[in-house]
């Protein structure tokens, strides 16, 4: 425990600022997986276990991307398209078959298409550790404020996540489309029943999340080496996100997403094998005190 | 067929195993089959008192089959303790952690459940590879865990660790089935099956749900004991989450209904596993492919399926 190496820190206006600005970037990452997560609960009733994979597939699709092409913009694009295409696919063809049946099922599902993918990964890729290193047009001198360094891709990459996370509550929000999701969420019968089809709905649901998991994969594959089973621990970091945010709410995740960020980013320095305890703690102490988490409806 | 009849057909079993083994019928491979058969099988067995009886789909059982291997494991390489005391220590450790776990888990949703038992297990897991001073991190507890012999048994021999091992899976499977048939269990299906009735009825739902907990957990503990006395030793693997993930897919490989689909599953699994893994390297591949199969096509446990098929061409309902 170094909390006095802590204390120093947060009295220090240029720790500060670097710590925030890792913390606030790895916490939009994390908020792009774990708002789809919630997404396709809320509206499907369904915890995707195989989200994880998902944001893997995004990482290594925009690798793919990358290599030949070299522009990063296209392995981003390749990295959503792929994983929304995978989701569709593995919605259509295996979820939708056990709509309405128990954990039990979904979860084995799930288990099934996570041992696939993992194992697809090396087949095609290797199981190597890979990374994409940041691109050449990224390589800018730091952004210096008040003394804390600010990496030009880490600004780019907040940037950027803030810009999906403002398109997605505006489509959430302001839409007809979003509207319609809001109500299939509640009430899918009576919007079944007022003439829209709720198979597309919910395809189209699950595409959306599983490209925003790609999303996330894609943009952190410079900063994070990519890996066959890579998935999994981000997949258990939303899940406490969906917990501190409250199931099915956007807004609750993106809080909940920024607090693990800065937990993490701030722990780093405090309680380096604490970290993830102190995830842990702060989700044990929601679940005590507010069971239906920071943004969710009670009850 | 009551207490008794389970009691004589589980003795049954262990003798027959017992005299099989000590008649010569011991090759290497039968004996390790058997270890590991009835490592897993008493994994399987205890989720299913979960899974089954109370119908809380726990994702993350595979950490109390870590915390019984880890604790066992430290508790004799300190050298001081023997190894039925170091096994009950062990399954009060482990007890104690899901005491903790089920604590914070049981009251939520179905959904919940599954995925904070596993957030939990990952937390140890996480903490196994991090305390590096106690548990070895990634490379496990190593340096061989020392066996002295007991009562005229030597686990160091793996002749006597089978026999050792089928015991505890036959004493385990009678102590649950006699749990499942008590009214205590008989509580638990009615929990499952209507919770808000039981609730009505004045059943403590948080109280039977988390006694459950605790002892799927408990027993859980008993064979990762067993399991550290195989490999002689503890690994982080077996706290991970793909641990759980097979367990639930042995479960589903025999059936969920059928107290004893379980063992059924555990048998079929550790086949396969063997087959595939000498076939190819790939074996999550076929494993998953396997999986979806069952899943998707019969949509239950192949007992299940067997046993429901069977009632319906006799034409008589359960």
């Amino acid at each position: 425990m170094d909390l006095i190496e802590l204390g120093e820190c947060v009295t220090s206006l240029s720790c500060v600022v670097t710590q925030m600005a890792a913390g606030l970037t790895i916490g939009m990452l994390l908020f792009l997986v774990a708002s789809g997560l919630t997404l396709i609960f809320g509206v499907l009733g369904l915890v995707n276990f195989a989200h994880g994979s998902l944001y893997m597939m995004g990482a290594y699709f925009a690798l793919a991307a990358y290599g030949p092409t070299g522009s990063f913009v296209l392995a981003v694009v390749a990295g959503v398209l792929g994983a929304a295409l995978l989701g569709l696919f593995f919605e259509r063809f295996l979820l939708s078959r056990i709509y309405g049946q128990d954990v039990l099922m979904q979860l084995l599902v799930c288990y099934a298409v996570i041992l696939i993918l993992d194992d697809a990964v090396k087949i095609i890729w290797g199981a190597d550790f890979r990374n994409m290193g940041v691109p050449d047009e990224f390589r800018h001198p730091p952004f210096i404020i008040g003394g804390g360094i600010v990496p030009y891709f880490y600004a780019i990459l907040f940037g950027i996540t803030a810009l999906i996370a403002v398109v997605l509550a505006w489509g959430m929000g302001r839409t007809r489309f979003g509207r319609i999701v809001r109500a299939a969420a509640i009430n899918p019968g009576m919007v079944g029943a007022l003439g829209i089809n709720t198979t597309v709905i919910y395809a189209a649901v699950f595409a959306i999340g599983a490209g925003l998991a790609g999303a996330a994969g894609a943009l952190s594959a410079p900063i994070r080496s990519v890996v066959p089973g890579a998935g999994v621990s981000i997949l258990i970091e939303s899940f406490i996100v969906t917990v501190i945010g409250g199931m099915g709410s956007i807004g609750g995740a993106l809080a909940a997403s920024l607090i693990l960020g800065l937990t993490r980013s701030f722990g780093s320095i405090g309680f380096p094998l604490f970290v993830e305890g102190a995830m842990f703690l702060i989700m044990a102490l929601v679940l005590i005190l507010r069971p239906s988490g920071l943004g969710g409806r009670r009850g | 067929m009551g207490f008794r009849g389970d009691a004589a057909l589980a003795l049954g079993a262990l003798a027959l195993f017992l005299g099989l083994e000590f008649a010569g019928l011991r090759s290497p491979a039968l004996v390790d089959f058997a270890i590991r058969f009835a490592t897993f099988g008493l994994l399987a067995l205890s989720l299913n008192l979960l899974i089954g009886s109370a119908g809380l789909v726990s994702f993350g059982h595979a950490a109390y089959f870590g915390m019984g291997a880890y604790s066992f494991g430290l508790l004799m390489q300190t050298g001081a303790w023997s190894i039925p005391a170091a096994i009950i220590v062990a399954i009060a450790a482990t007890a104690l952690l899901a005491l903790a776990v089920g604590a914070l888990c049981v009251r939520l949703s179905e959904i919940y459940f599954a995925f904070l038992t596993l957030a939990f297990q990952m937390l140890l897991h996480s903490l196994i590879l991090s305390w590096i001073g106690l548990t070895g991190g990634d490379q496990g507890l190593m340096g061989g865990i020392p066996k002295p012999a007991f009562l005229g048994i030597d686990l160091a021999r793996q002749d006597h660790l089978a026999g050792f091992s089928i015991a505890c899976l036959v004493f385990s499977a009678v102590a649950l089935r006699q749990i499942i048939r008590s009214p205590f269990g008989a509580a638990l299906r009615m929990l499952r099956d209507n919770p808000d009735r039981a609730a009505f009825v004045g059943l403590s739902v948080f109280r039977y749900r988390l006694a459950a907990f605790v002892i799927a957990g408990s027993f859980a503990g008993l064979s990762g004991v067993l399991m550290s006395l195989y490999v002689s030793g503890a690994f982080p693997s077996f706290a991970f989450w793909a641990q759980s993930g097979e367990v639930i897919f042995m479960i589903m490989l025999g059936g969920v209904t059928v107290f004893l689909g379980p063992l059924v599953g555990t048998a079929i699994f550790l086949l396969l596993n063997d087959w595939i893994t000498a076939l190819t390297e790939h074996h999550g591949l076929f494993l998953g492919a396997i999986l979806l199969v069952i899943v998707l096509g019969f949509r239950k446990g192949l007992l299940d399926f067997a046993v429901e098929h069977w009632r319906a061409r006799k034409g008589t309902t359960p």
